[in-house]
């Protein structure tokens, strides 16, 4: 009597408002899920679609390689942007990578917990700097400090420049790539750090021998996300780069990397029909480098999960 | 062969203590056994010893170490030659990220040893020398063609005897080890406990276990903690056969643990 009676009421409860609201979460759940990946496929395939007249008219060579940007002659050729951008882009990194490297394992090693705490959170304010900020303060501080550097130099600049643009976009990407980084470098399991000191090894030798091997390929998954948020990154370096469509030969010359072009000149110049597709063939390229960065970046980081598990 | 002795080492993990008045005087070349209920100080009494305590930030520590007459809790000793000279084998292995030869040349390597830099042969010497204490470990024969490979590829009871050749390497005086073979299986551990008894000819051994059979199995000497006091220390054979202290024989019938 017992037993059967019991299986009759759990199936019966089960079947009831429990039942349905389960099946609600799951159904929600994954309709979201999809719908937010939908919607990445979908922007792509506008982007695609927008951009698909251009190419009726000019050829891909054209388009990546050539320096002629008219948009009254449909001579539509992103050359100069893609170096503004690309160059702006690897400016930022070199100055920011040693910075990011060296502040993160002094975090992560050195520093005391209460030192590491606050300058985590520290780190947190500044990366959630609106970029309008970062651009302004571009303007009023580094855009002078270049124009001083170049007349030390012997260049005539206005400061408006892919130096400056390096400079604003390595300070925004900073905080950033600190932040990853020191998550990756306490990743390292540590134990591992006291059999390398229990040899003993100094610090020093522990972080260069043990501690940066284990990482490397997480600390790189950092770096190359750093890159990909800075190759997208639009306001601020649109705000101190000058944007002038040439392709820069000095650091003091200005640049337009992709992201301002599209940013000035959408909605702008609409009569051109042509200009249209050209600006969104732009955000195409945008789109397809920073997601390849980003998907090549969650790759190696899964990797070090892996390699730190074993 | 250096010589240690514990005067009133109190230990407390910020407010809370963790060793009480710990007076203790280990001999020489013998296999010494610490042993208690887990959360009675054992780890923490052993990783004293070559103050990887330090590690920990909360860590206070009172009263002193002495290792031959000198202090080692003194602001002046230098912890790179301390724990060159008192080595540590832990619990598991964490192989270091390299391969399985740089594994155990990285200590000579880092402490620059005689052999290394006198001999003009250095590679040569190397090669020796990390053979030597594979064969000391009792895992070259396992090894010997595939010494270039990661050390992660290794079982983990190869593992822990590369661990354990890791911290030969270094010509250390004592060897600390932490229940070194508590992640093993039994022949892995049989193994390891094989290399112990062979090595107390010239090292110090001091190692902690919660396992009673394996303290009698290998043990000259028992050291036993019971919530963060020092209960009984005595030879091993005594320690087992006529115990003095109730809590003693508690643990050893079983009654605690």
């Amino acid at each position: 009597m017992m037993p059967s009676g019991n299986k009759q009421f759990i199936i019966s409860r089960l079947s009831g408002g429990r039942r349905i609201r389960e099946a609600l979460a799951l159904v929600s759940g994954r309709l979201v899920l999809i719908l937010i990946n939908a919607l990445a496929l979908l922007i792509f395939c506008g982007l695609l679609w927008k951009a698909a007249p251009l190419f009726g008219i000019i050829s891909v060579s054209d388009w990546l390689f050539s320096s002629s940007w008219h948009p009254m002659k449909n001579q539509f050729g992103l050359f100069p942007f893609i170096v503004g951008t690309v160059s702006v882009t690897l400016l930022a990194m070199i100055i920011a990578v040693p910075v990011c490297l060296g502040a993160a394992i002094y975090l992560s090693e050195y520093a005391g917990r209460r030192f590491r705490e606050i300058a985590r959170w520290l780190i947190d304010i500044l990366a959630g700097i609106p970029s309008v900020i970062y651009g302004l303060c571009g303007v009023l501080v580094i855009v002078p400090f270049v124009a001083f550097l170049g007349e030390l130099m012997g260049s005539t600049t206005t400061g408006y420049s892919l130096l400056a643009g390096g400079l604003v976009l390595a300070v925004m990407v900073i905080p950033f790539i600190i932040s990853i980084s020191v998550e990756v470098l306490r990743m390292v399991p540590d134990p591992l750090r006291e059999c390398a000191l229990a040899l003993g090894a100094t610090r020093w030798e522990t972080v260069k021998y043990v501690v940066l091997k284990k990482a490397k390929r997480g600390l790189l998954a950092a770096v190359v996300l750093g890159f990909a948020r800075a190759f997208g990154e639009t306001m601020a370096v649109l705000m101190v780069v000058g944007n002038v469509a040439q392709v820069p030969v000095s650091l003091f010359d200005p640049a337009y990397p992709l992201p301002a072009l599209i940013a000035n000149n959408y909605g702008e110049v609409m009569s051109i029909p042509l200009y249209d597709a050209a600006l969104m063939s732009a955000a195409l390229i945008l789109m397809l480098v920073v997601g390849a960065f980003s998907l090549t970046a969650h790759y190696t980081l899964l990797k070090i999960g892996e390699t730190v598990d074993s | 062969m250096a010589h240690i002795q514990i005067q009133q080492l109190r230990v407390s993990y910020g407010s809370l203590p963790v060793l009480n008045d710990i007076n203790l005087e280990i001999p020489d070349r013998q296999i010494v056994a610490i042993i208690g209920p887990s959360g009675c100080g054992k780890t923490t009494l052993l990783k004293s010893m070559n103050r990887l305590l330090d590690l920990n930030e909360d860590v206070s520590v009172t009263g002193s170490i002495l290792l031959d007459g000198v202090n080692i809790y003194d602001p002046a000793m230098d912890v790179t030659c301390l724990r060159k000279r008192v080595g540590f084998l832990p619990q598991r292995p964490y192989p270091l990220p390299m391969s399985i030869f740089e594994n155990v040349a990285f200590g000579p390597r880092i402490h620059g040893l005689s052999v290394l830099s006198a001999g003009g042969g250095g590679k040569q010497a190397e090669k020796s020398l990390v053979e030597h204490y594979l064969r000391l470990a009792g895992l070259w024969d396992e090894v010997k063609d595939r010494l270039d490979e990661p050390a992660a590829k290794l079982s983990i009871g190869q593992q822990q005897r590369l661990a354990l050749a890791r911290v030969l390497s270094i010509e250390p005086e004592v060897i600390l080890a932490d229940e070194p073979t508590s992640a093993l299986d039994p022949v892995s551990a049989k193994l390891v406990e094989t290399q112990f008894k062979l090595l107390k000819e010239n090292y110090t051994i001091i190692l902690v276990t919660h396992i009673l059979r394996q303290a009698r199995r290998l043990a000259d000497y028992i050291v036993f903690l019971y919530m963060g006091d020092l209960i009984e220390h005595k030879p091993a054979a005594v320690f087992f056969s006529a115990p003095d202290d109730e809590k003693t024989k508690a643990y050893i019938s079983g009654e605690i643990s």
